[in-house]
């Protein structure tokens, strides 16, 4: 079960038990759903952007561990942070999760999925969120879907 | 591994009527590990894997007598002819049809789906008419409905059903007695609950009302015997690759008066007798719906996976597998918080389920890691998993191969899940 273990880490299992910023943005700024179609999962996020600064992130839906643990993490991760590092961040994570490249600083505990990298068909999973945000940003009105 | 509770001790793989090692040894693909266990392959409503017989008709036709059908006055050809329509019979032997006239061979169960609603139902159905679908449809018995419905000004009346997975026939009833019906389409066997619909039941009271049936038998064929001529279905649809053949091919069955009077569903080679460009005359069945060279050796290996099955005998495959999926069943029940999607007193070859707090995406990954193989996700049937209020759930699926201790194998893996997820 070792190899498992490298995959669902405590911070994951603890993140999919007890989401972080699980909830709705009544008003926010920006939102968008993303769709997973292999598996039906849905993702809806909430961003309130103000100055060019994410000053609250939040997220719901129904997921795997792998999909709902990440959509936690990347709120923490995003949360303060101005829209410009977004895609500079996603892109640093999507590295860590399909590639065998050193973990990049700055990464912080985004980093403990890099797990999903031996498991090609949870990648997707694991980048739905990042999606919906990036969507959000582009002001989509039909659900991302990861495919 | 605490959580984990001792192994009852079963009469493993031995069935009365069956040589399990046997049938097992034909089977090269099964001979493997997958993450260094043996792979124990319970994905078999998704598709089915083929035996050695199969593999050697598809590659035995290639390597020694293919050529185009139905046109070259060659050798090669001539055999080719022979055995694709020796298949054909084959395949009206299996269903009981009356003729091989009745057997129009497709790309799968989808296409055999489609071409029904398009050529029947685009000719017999207006603004106004209804079709009658059940609430556990797969995506193909469904979304070619809705096509033409919106196409033609139709409504899509759907069969609800219980929570234990069972159609509540007097809905059914209802919605026939509307008087506005123009075909009803039932799955057989259900991909996501298992379910076994009274079929034949179905079909009496829809032809008490005049109104004709398609039954999707993607599911049904591989687990029990079906006569057409004795459930007097209009249209049978299934796919070669849940029975043991190879896939890229399907057949429709359809009864040969409603066929004929039918238009071509699409056009080219194959399916006519003449042409000019005034006007072309289509030929008969079943070339009519058959246009285009079709996938000839994959044809001649559902032939051979059909011969496979019948030396087994259906009964006995059915026997089998009724036996695993009540020990499954019951060992899942064994496990707290595992909920059984589909729970009908008929019920054949698969188990649905999910676990509390657990996604079914994770029990499929931390499974295929112990070298089992399920489905998880919504099975092409979202609406059933909407129906039940899950995103989706895990399936385990058998086929005549499997056996008792990869059932031990599956719940061993399940305990796992559960104590990783602790
Ligand atoms: C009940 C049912 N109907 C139809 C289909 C569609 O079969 P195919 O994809 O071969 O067309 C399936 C396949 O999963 C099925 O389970």
């Amino acid at each position: 079960m070792n190899d498992l273990r490298d995959l669902y880490q405590e911070v994951i299992l603890d993140h999919n038990k007890r989401p972080r910023n699980f909830r709705i943005i009544e008003q926010p700024t920006h939102r968008a759903e993303g769709v997973n179609p292999l598996c039906g999962d849905r993702i809806n996020v909430y961003l309130n952007i103000e100055d060019e600064v994410i000053k609250d992130i939040t997220f719901q839906g129904a997921g795997c561990a792998i999909s709902s643990a990440s959509a936690s993490l990347m709120t923490e991760a995003l949360k303060g942070k101005p829209i410009g590092e977004i895609e500079h961040l996603f892109e640093a994570f999507h590295n860590v999760v399909t590639s065998d490249c050193e973990c990049p600083h700055g990464l912080g505990k985004l980093s403990v999925l890099a797990g999903v990298r031996d498991y090609p068909s949870r990648v997707k999973c694991a980048t739905l969120a990042w999606h919906a945000v990036r969507a959000a940003l582009e002001e989509h009105k039909e659900p991302v879907a990861t495919e | 591994m605490s959580a984990l509770p001792a192994l009852s001790t079963v009469p493993i793989d031995r069935c009365a009527d069956l040589d399990l090692a046997r049938i097992r040894a034909e089977f090269p693909i099964l001979r493997q590990r997958v993450h260094g266990k043996p792979l124990v392959y319970l994905d078999n409503a998704a598709s089915v894997q083929r035996p050695k017989a199969v593999i050697d008709a598809i590659s035995d036709c290639y390597s020694s007598y293919y050529g185009n059908i139905h046109r070259g006055v060659h050798l090669l050809s001539e055999r080719s002819t022979t055995a694709y329509e020796g298949a054909r019979e084959k395949v009206r032997a299996f269903l009981n049809a009356a003729s091989v006239q009745e057997i129009i061979f497709t790309r799968n169960t989808t296409e055999s789906i489609n071409l029904v609603a398009s050529s029947f139902g685009g000719s017999v159905v207006k603004a106004g008419d209804e079709i009658v679908i059940t609430g556990m449809e797969h995506h193909s018995n469904i979304v070619p409905w809705q096509m033409l419905c919106e196409r033609t000004g139709a409504a899509l009346k759907v069969v609800p059903f219980t929570d234990a997975g069972e159609l509540i026939l007097e809905e059914y009833e209802r919605l026939l007695d509307s008087g506005r019906v123009k075909l009803v389409g039932v799955v057989h066997l259900s991909n996501a609950l298992g379910t076994l619909n009274p079929v034949k039941a179905m079909i009496e009271m829809a032809h008490a009302r005049g109104v004709p049936v398609l039954v999707d038998g993607a599911q049904s064929v591989p687990h029990l015997a079906v006569d057409v001529r004795e459930l007097d279905c209009e249209f049978y649809a299934f796919s070669s690759h849940k029975i043991y053949g190879p896939a890229g091919v399907g057949v429709l069955y359809g009864k040969k008066a409603l066929l004929e009077a039918m238009p071509p569903y699409q056009g080219g080679g194959d399916m006519i007798s003449l042409v000019t460009f005034e006007k072309t005359t289509y030929a008969d069945l079943p070339n009519k719906f058959e246009a285009g060279t079709p996938s000839i050796a994959d044809v001649i290996g559902l032939g051979a996976a059909l011969d496979w099955l019948n030396a087994i005998g259906l009964d006995a495959v059915a026997a089998h597998e009724h036996a695993l999926l009540e020990y499954t069943t019951a060992r899942l029940s064994e496990i707290p918080g595992l909920r059984l999607i589909g729970t009908a007193r008929d019920k054949a070859a698969l188990a649905s389920f999910t676990m509390q707090g657990i996604h079914p995406h994770d029990i499929g990954t931390i499974l295929d890691r112990e070298g089992v193989a399920i489905r998880a996700g919504h099975h092409c049937a979202q609406p059933v998993m909407q129906r039940y209020g899950v995103p989706a759930t895990a399936r385990a699926s058998f086929a005549v191969y499997n056996t008792h201790d990869e059932a031990d194998v599956l719940v061993k893996a399940l305990w796992k899940v559960k104590e990783l997820f602790a």
